[in-house]
């Protein structure tokens, strides 16, 4: 069975998700949508992951998309519940007004 | 040759006193009485197994030795040093001198320190200095040797400075700890040399080596002489001669007792003694002999000269035995350490009781040291007089007391011995002019004429006394006695045949000319002639002096200041040191403690620097994460 | 000839992302990541990975983002008055970020990329990924059900009305 085109195709767009990921993180204000980037740039992995195991012909990459997957849903559960209490307790979820952690 | 025997007789000598010191150190508090019986017993006990211990030798005939090995010492290497206790011919006259004239000292010294509250600490001391020098003088090693070089050093430093409370005792004791260290770096870098070059610090071993020593070289130099002249330099500082003879005037500082003891019977004999000891070394430098020689004798001609000149009684003695000391290094210098040490054996008899009579003037007036301000006593201190003019008469060289033979011996030897040194033998003649000269006026002043001591002398020598200081007074038995039997070795002592014993070990072997009549006469007449001019100037015409002192003008001020030697030291080694001190003082403080403050500073600053990366933006630290990950891109693709 | 279709749907893919990275409504933001993720199943298809693709949808599109939407709703977000960082962020952020991805690109043009191999028909199916799952790879499948105890726990009391 051929695929609709090849592997190295498929980790260019996730190179280039992952770029856009990555400065979703940073362009961003609101925490929410800094989140989204997080995952975003979690899907571009499992994107490449899944293109090499086809490429290798090999199951182990989807495991561990798999993995990830799970992860990323434990990690979104946590992530979220934070941001609530933040909320509560700030009434804002700008990532330049939760600032106290600092020198 | 006899084969040496062992026993393990030597060992008590030595801890005899070390133990009178132990005692003195921890019951001193308690029972001070006890330690002023302790103190002297232990030295009769110590004089008492000398005296058994010499017995023994003798038994063994000429050239024999008893040998004490106390314990293999040090093994490093192919290097080996046992401590090992001998008693030879040499040693054994060094031993009776200490143990001797130690014993007597300790015990005028009971009645001089009597009101002291300090004797117990002062007994320690001592009695801990008499084991230090009983281990030198019966060392085998030369290793050993220089520990009790170096713990006679010791309690000089604690003796001088004994009552410390006084800053000038202190900086007396300081100045003469230091000057010996000077003295001790010379005597260590020659005993690495002799290590070095001989294998052993043994002095048999090393007398066995000589046919290699003779032809090793030192950076051109041959070794002996680099090794003599290194041991010299530390023969010199121990026994107060040019360069290093400066700190023995201000060691009068310590308490009479003390400046008898070691500073003129024992300590200051180290370095002749070692000298003696080294005889198979310096045979191969001869060169050196003369070095010895002519040190010596300029050492005597000062001190001597500056002698003259003194006023405080203790000053005069202690330029006196400089230059004694200096006669003695003539001897060793001319080839003659039988000489040397039969005048260290009559030195030790009249300078030990000419130190102990001042120190009774000086008790009995309460603690005056200065002779303007003495005269007349010989009244008042009949016994003191006459042990003193005793000792006058021997240092002088008037026949027949033992002064004169032990001179006499030198003097001839300056011309005759195996290495002689004409001109040096006529300044000899002229140093014991001088010698008489001083002594003669040390005498007079003190007990001639017209007494000029203020009534209620009040002197913080430090002195304490408890009767009334109005009329000067002899001085009790328990001082007398030792004057007298001092008195009596100084004046039978030249009947000692002390060369000749001494000569069975370190040679020249055989007998060698006497002096014939004519320099007897001579040197009679020298001594004669340095009295006579004393009794001149201070009892026939007393205005002589002034009027010489005057004529002499600037010349008499240069020696009356004792040629100015201790500033121009102080201008040429003390003053750059303390500036050098300072300028690395200042060094320390900028670049080393600034290096490690600074190295802290660097660390605060940084860290101030880093934590400015906490900004709580978790943007800012995202970014700093892509950073990273761009990074690692970069380097896996490079 | 099969490439345009994945041209096509790799535009759309970013022109997705794009969304959910810039615009001013956190709730298009979270419908852009639906989107993104629907047509990276699609994708995921295009590689055989059936599996993948149905747990991709079910999952994250169908969980993950529906929690999103929960939170976003709650907290009564609106749109902000300025959606950007400030600036040097920004910039500092386009540049790395650009910069990450055109270095990446490099490296996979670079080094060229084998074509796929051959993979027999059962490929991606439930049952290869189960034997490779609870094989070879048994141990982290029990530590990742012990990792999804703990945040359900620390989801439930971090989202607790009064943490006293």
């Amino acid at each position: 069975m051929l695929t609709l085109a090849p592997p190295a195709w498929y980790l260019a767009l996730s190179a280039v998700l992952f770029a856009i990921g990555a400065m979703g993180v940073l362009i961003r204000r609101n925490l929410i949508v800094m989140f989204m980037a997080i995952e975003l740039m979690l899907n571009a992995v499992n994107l490449a992951f899944v293109a090499l195991a086809r490429g290798m012909g090999s199951m182990d990459g989807q495991v561990i998309v798999f993995f990830v997957m799970a992860v990323a849903a434990a990690e979104a559960a946590v992530g979220l519940a934070i941001m609530l209490q933040l909320y509560r307790s700030r009434a804002t979820i700008n990532a330049d007004e939760v600032t106290t952690l600092r020198w | 040759m006899v084969t040496p025997e062992t026993t393990t007789l030597l060992r008590w000598i030595v801890v005899a006193p070390a133990l009178g010191a132990l005692f003195a150190l921890v019951a001193g508090r308690r029972a001070p009485r006890l330690v002023a019986w302790v103190g002297p017993g232990v030295l009769a006990g110590a004089l008492g197994l000398s005296i058994a211990a010499v017995l023994a030798l003798a038994r063994q005939g000429e050239g024999g030795a008893l040998l004490d090995p106390l314990y293999p010492w040090i093994e490093a290497g192919g290097f080996r040093a046992d401590a090992t206790l001998r008693l030879d011919a040499l040693s054994a006259v060094m031993l009776l001198v200490v143990t001797g004239v130690g014993f007597l000292i300790h015990v005028y010294a009971v009645g001089y320190m009597a009101e002291d509250p300090d004797i117990a600490r002062f007994f320690c001391y001592l009695n801990l200095f008499v084991a230090a020098m009983l281990i030198l003088v019966l060392a085998d090693n030369l290793l050993l040797l220089f520990v009790g070089w170096e713990g006679v050093g010791l309690c000089s430093y604690l003796l001088i400075g004994f009552w410390y409370t006084d800053m000038a005792n202190a900086a007396a004791g300081k100045k003469a700890f230091l000057v010996n260290r000077i003295g001790d770096a010379g005597f260590i870098l020659g005993l690495f040399v002799l290590a070095w070059f001989a294998g052993t610090l043994d002095v048999q071993g090393i007398a066995a080596q000589a046919e290699t020593l003779r032809t090793a070289q030192l950076g051109g130099w041959p070794v002996p002489v680099v090794a003599g002249l290194l041991l010299l330099v530390g023969a010199t500082g121990k026994s107060a001669q040019i360069p290093l003879y400066v700190w023995l005037p201000d060691a009068m500082a310590g308490p009479t007792p003390v400046s008898a003891l070691i500073h003129a019977a024992t300590m200051v004999t180290a370095g002749v003694y070692m000298i003696a000891r080294l005889h198979p070394l310096y045979a191969l430098a001869p060169e050196v002999l003369t070095v010895v020689a002519i040190v010596g004798t300029v050492t005597a001609l000062l001190a001597a000269l500056i002698g003259t000149a003194q006023c405080d009684i203790k000053r005069v003695l202690a330029y006196s035995t400089v230059s004694q000391l200096g006669f003695m290094f003539l001897a060793l210098g001319t080839g003659m350490p039988g000489a040397a040490i039969f005048h260290v054996v009559t030195h030790a008899f009249f300078k030990g009781l000419l130190f102990l009579g001042a120190g009774s003037v000086i008790h009995g007036l309460g603690g005056e040291q200065d002779m303007r301000r003495m005269g007349g006593l010989r009244r008042h201190m009949p016994i003191t007089f006459w042990t003193m003019l005793v000792g006058t008469l021997a240092i002088a060289g008037v026949p027949p007391l033992s002064g004169f033979f032990s001179k006499d011996e030198i003097l001839w030897g300056a011309f005759t011995g195996p290495n002689p040194q004409p001109l040096l033998g006529v300044l000899g003649y002229v140093v014991a002019f001088l010698t008489a000269f001083y002594m003669g006026r040390l005498l007079l002043l003190t007990f001639f004429g017209a007494p000029r001591a203020a009534h209620a002398v009040a002197h913080d020598s430090g002195h304490g006394h408890g009767h009334d200081q109005g009329t000067p007074h002899e001085s009790p038995a328990v001082m007398t006695v030792p004057l007298i039997l001092l008195a009596l070795a100084s004046a039978a002592g030249g009947a000692l045949p002390v060369p000749a014993i001494v000569e069975t070990v370190t040679g020249p072997h055989g007998a060698h000319a006497h002096a014939p009549f004519w320099a007897l006469v001579l040197a009679t007449g020298v001594a004669l002639a340095g009295l006579g001019l004393a009794w001149l100037c201070y009892v026939a015409r007393p205005e002589l002096p002034e009027r010489i002192a005057r004529g002499l003008g600037g010349l008499y001020t240069l020696v009356a200041e004792k040629f100015r030697v201790d500033e121009l030291y102080d201008r040429l080694v003390v003053r750059p040191v303390f500036g050098a001190a300072e300028r690395l003082a200042t060094a320390d403080r900028a670049l080393v403690d600034g290096a490690v403050n600074g190295a802290g500073a660097l660390v605060a600053e940084s860290a101030q620097l880093g934590r400015r990366l906490q900004t709580g933006n978790v943007q800012h630290y995202a970014l700093g994460v892509l950073a990273g990950a761009l990074a690692l891109v970069l380097w896996v693709a490079r | 000839m099969i490439a345009p279709l994945f041209v096509l749907l790799a535009l759309l893919t970013v022109a997705a992302s794009l969304v959910v990275v810039l615009h001013r409504n956190p709730v298009y933001s979270a419908l852009g990541l639906v989107t993104t993720l629907f047509l990276l199943a699609v994708l995921f298809v295009g590689l055989d990975a059936h599996l993948v693709a149905a747990l991709q949808i079910i999952v994250y599109a169908g969980a993950i983002v529906v929690l999103f939407l929960f939170v976003i709703m709650l907290l009564n977000l609106q749109v902000e008055p300025r959606t950007l960082a400030p600036a040097p962020l920004v910039v500092t952020g386009a540049v790395l970020g650009g910069a990450l991805g055109v270095a990446t690109l490099g490296v996979l043009g670079r080094d060229p990329l084998p074509l796929a191999a051959v993979v027999g028909p059962g490929y991606g199916g439930t049952e290869p990924l189960a034997e490779r799952l609870f094989t070879a790879y048994i141990v982290p499948f029990e530590l990742t059900s012990v990792l999804l105890l703990v945040a359900i726990i620390g989801a439930v009391v971090l989202g607790k009305k009064r943490l006293s």
